[in-house]
C-alpha cells in the first residue's frame, strides 16, 4: 500500500541550554493509506511531537518529511497551511470545538476554509452529523452534549471535507470505556471507506485491537513497528 | 468564515457588551466634547455674525472681537476718508448693569449703533420696529434679555418676558423696549440690548474715550481686504475683514485661554479610555479564544484569514459603539438645543474624525490579537 506519511531520520528539540529536550531522535516512521495506525508509548516519549510534525503543524530540526507525496521540507509556511487545509482532518484530545458555535457551524469549518459556499457546507455537515447519530441536534451547542457526542462532532469536522489523512491525538482518553469503543469503531470505518490513512496517538491499551499497524515509541525514538501476528502478540501482552 | 467570526463575537455576550459599552462611551465623550467645544468656539465669533459688518476697525492691539480698547471719536472721520471705504460708523459696545423688572441686577451687552444708519442692526426683528430706536431712551432687546429682565406676574409663577412697551433700568436710567430681536448668543453669555450710539453713551458710565469700534464697508467693487489694508496704512488703526477677525479671535482663544487644552484633554481621554477598554477586552477575548484560533490554524486557516476575522470582530464592535455614541450625542444636542446651553455644534468633520478615531482604536485592539495569532503555533492544540 502507498505511504501516506513518510518521516525519515527526523529530529526535533525543544528549548535550549539546560532546558533542551530532544523530543524526537532520528525517528523514521511511515503510515499507509487504508490503514489505521496507532502510535503508542509512555508519557513524554514524543508521540504528540511525531504527530505534529507529520501533520505539518510543527517545524522540525533534521530529517525529511513527506506527506501524501508532498515533501514538506521544501514547502513555505503558507503552502503548508494550505496543504493541511485540503488534505488533513484533525481530532484533538480536548475536542476543541468552538463553544459559541452550534454543531453544524463547527463541522462546516473545514469546508468553509476550503472555499465551499455556506449553504453547501451546512448541508453536508448536517448530513454527516446525521450519519454519526447526532441527527436532530444540529443546532445545539457543543457544551450541551456528552463527551462522546462532542468527540463524534469533532470526528464529523475532521471528515467533512473528506481528507485522505486523519490525525488524532488521544481521541478516547477523555471518554469512558464504552464510548471509547464507539469512537474507535467510527475511526476504523473511516480508515477503510474510502481508502484513508488514520493515525492515532494513544495511551489506551483497549484501543490496540483496532490497529492495522502499531508503532511503539520510547524516549523520542521508534522502538518498534508491529503488525500481523506480532501485533496480536503485542496486544495480548498488554491486556 | 466571516459569519462564524461574528457568531463567535456575539456568542461571548459579556465581552461583546463590554466592548460596545467602552467604545460607546469613548465615541460619546469624543463627539459630545468636540461639539460643545466647537459650539463654544462658534460663540466666540457670534458677535460678528450679529453685527454683520464687512470691516472691523479697532485699536491697534486688539486681537479678538470680544475685546474692546477705546478709540478717539475723530477716528471715525479718519476712516471715512480712506480711499476704498464706502462708509464707516461708530459702535459702542460694553457690558452694563441693568435692573430687571423684579428689581434684580443683570449684566447686559450694550450696543450703540450709529443713529442715522443703524448700521450693525440685528438681522431679525421679532416684534416692534428698529427705527423706533431713535426715540429717547428706546432700546431693542434680544430674546435672552427679554427673558432675563422679565418678572413673574405673581410669586411662584414663571417670569413673563419683557415685551414692546415695557420699561426697565440701565445704570439707573429708564430704558423703554421698542423692539424684540433674535441674536446668536454672545461669547460672554450676556443678552444684547441695542440703542443708538449717543443713547448708549447716556446709559454707560462716562469715560474719556467711549468709541469701541468702527464698522466699515468697502466701496462697491473694492474687496474688503484691500479696503482694510488701506485703512491700516492711512490711519494706523487695525482693520480686520470678517475672516481675518474670526481667525484672529480663534487664534487668541487657542493661545490665551485654557479652553482648547481642557477640551482636548477630555477628548484625548475619551480616546485613551477607548484604547484601554477595547484593547484590554479584545485582547482577553483573543486569549480566551486562543485554543479555538489554534484549532482553526491547524485546520488550515491562514494568518491572513484569522487577522481579517479579528479585524471584522473589532470593527463590528467599533461601528456599533460608534453608532450608539453618536446617537447619544445627537440626543444630548437635541436636549440642549432647547435651552441653548451648553453650546453645541456637531460638525460633519468632527463626526468623521470620531469615526476614524474609533476605527483606529479598534485597529490597535485587533493588532494586539493579530500579533498573538501570527505567533501562535497550531501545534498547541495537541497539548492538554
Ligand atoms: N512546546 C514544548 N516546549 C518544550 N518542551 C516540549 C514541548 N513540547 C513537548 N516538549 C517535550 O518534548 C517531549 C515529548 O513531548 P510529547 O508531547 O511529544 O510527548 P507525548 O509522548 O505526546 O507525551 P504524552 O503521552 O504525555 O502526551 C517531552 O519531554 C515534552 O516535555
Ligand atoms: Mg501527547
Amino acid at each position: 500500500m502507498p505511504d501516506a506519511i513518510q518521516l525519515s531520520h527526523v529530529s526535533k528539540a525543544f528549548g535550549s541550554g539546560d532546558a533542551r529536550t530532544l523530543a524526537l531522535k532520528d525517528a523514521t516512521f511511515s503510515a499507509a493509506l487504508g490503514e489505521l495506525h496507532l502510535v503508542v508509548g509512555p508519557s513524554g516519549c514524543g508521540k504528540t511531537t511525531l504527530l505534529s510534525v507529520a501533520a505539518g503543524t510543527l517545524a522540525w530540526d533534521e530529517g525529511d518529511v513527506t506527506v501524501l507525496g508532498t515533501r514538506l521540507n521544501d514547502l513555505p509556511q503558507p503552502k503548508v497551511t494550505a496543504f493541511r487545509r485540503r488534505h488533513i482532518g484533525f481530532i484533538f484530545q480536548q475536542f476543541n470545538l468552538i463553544p459559541t458555535l452550534d454543531l453544524v457551524e463547527n463541522v462546516s469549518v473545514p469546508l468553509l476554509l476550503n472555499g465551499r459556499p455556506r449553504r453547501e457546507a451546512e448541508e453536508r455537515s448536517a448530513a454527516l452529523l446525521q450519519r454519526l447519530g447526532l441527527g436532530g441536534r444540529e443546532r445545539k451547542r457543543p457544551t450541551q452534549l456528552s463527551g462522546g457526542q462532542q468527540q463524534r462532532v469533532a470526528i464529523a469536522r475532521a471528515l467533512v471535507h473528506e481528507p485522505p489523512l486523519l490525525i488524532a491525538d488521544e481521541p478516547t482518553s477523555a471518554l469512558d470505556r464504552e464510548t471509547g469503543h464507539q469512537i474507535m469503531e467510527i475511526l476504523s470505518t473511516a480508515a477503510r471507506s474510502p481508502n484513508r490513512c488514520v493515525v492515532i496517538v494513544t495511551h489506551d491499551p483497549r484501543t490496540y485491537a483496532y490497529a492495522d499497524r502499531l508503532t511503539e515509541m520510547e524516549d523520542g525514538r521508534i522502538a518498534g513497528v508491529h503488525q500481523g501476528q506480532v501485533l496480536q502478540n503485542f496486544i495480548a501482552s498488554h491486556h | 468564515m466571516f459569519h462564524l467570526a461574528l457568531r463567535m463575537l456575539l456568542g461571548d455576550r459579556a465581552k461583546y457588551l463590554m466592548l460596545v459599552g467602552g467604545l460607546t462611551f469613548s465615541a460619546l465623550l469624543m463627539t459630545q466634547q468636540n461639539a460643545v467645544f466647537q459650539g463654544l468656539l462658534s460663540w466666540t465669533t457670534s458677535h460678528m455674525r450679529n453685527m454683520r459688518a464687512p470691516i472691523w476697525v479697532v485699536e491697534g492691539r486688539v486681537q479678538q472681537v470680544n475685546e474692546t480698547k477705546a478709540l478717539r471719536d475723530t477716528d471715525v472721520n479718519r476712516v471715512r476718508s480712506v480711499t476704498g471705504v464706502d462708509f464707516a460708523m461708530p459702535l459702542f459696545q460694553g457690558v452694563l448693569k441693568a435692573r430687571a423688572t423684579d428689581g434684580s441686577e443683570k449684566l447686559i451687552q450694550m450696543i450703540g449703533l450709529h443713529a442715522g444708519t443703524l448700521f450693525g442692526r440685528p438681522a431679525r426683528m421679532l416684534s416692534g420696529n428698529i427705527e423706533q430706536l431713535r426715540v429717547a431712551n428706546a432700546v431693542v432687546i434680544d430674546e435672552l434679555a427679554a427673558e432675563r429682565l422679565g418678572r413673574a406676574p405673581a410669586p411662584g409663577q414663571a417670569p413673563r418676558p419683557l415685551a414692546v412697551g415695557d420699561v426697565f433700568e440701565i445704570n439707573d436710567r429708564e430704558a423703554r423696549v421698542v423692539g424684540l430681536c433674535r441674536t446668536e448668543r454672545h461669547f460672554f453669555g450676556y443678552p444684547y440690548v441695542f440703542s443708538t450710539y449717543d443713547q448708549a453713551l447716556q446709559f454707560a458710565p462716562r469715560q474719556r474715550k467711549m468709541l469701541s469700534m468702527i464698522l466699515a464697508s468697502p466701496r462697491p467693487g473694492v474687496p474688503a481686504e484691500v479696503a482694510a489694508a488701506h485703512i491700516e496704512a492711512e490711519t494706523g488703526l487695525k482693520a480686520y475683514t470678517v475672516p481675518e477677525f474670526e481667525r484672529s479671535t480663534l487664534d487668541w482663544i487657542w493661545k490665551n485661554t485654557g479652553i482648547p487644552a481642557s477640551f482636548m484633554t477630555t477628548i484625548l481621554l475619551g480616546f485613551i479610555v477607548g484604547v484601554a477598554i477595547a484593547g484590554q477586552t479584545f485582547y482577553s477575548f483573543v486569549l480566551e479564544n486562543l485554543r479555538n484560533l489554534g484549532a482553526l490554524k491547524a485546520m488550515g486557516a491562514s494568518n491572513g484569514l484569522l487577522s481579517a476575522m479579528l479585524l471584522l470582530q473589532a470593527f463590528t464592535v467599533g461601528l456599533v459603539g460608534y453608532g450608539i455614541g453618536l446617537g447619544l450625542t445627537a440626543l444630548f444636542g437635541l436636549a440642549v438645543s432647547q435651552g441653548g446651553q451648553p453650546p453645541f455644534l456637531l460638525q460633519p468633520a468632527a463626526v468623521l474624525r470620531t469615526l476614524v478615531a474609533i476605527l483606529i482604536i479598534c485597529f490597535l485592539a485587533a493588532l494586539l490579537g493579530i500579533r498573538k495569532v501570527a505567533k501562535l503555533e497550531p501545534a498547541i492544540v495537541f497539548r492538554g
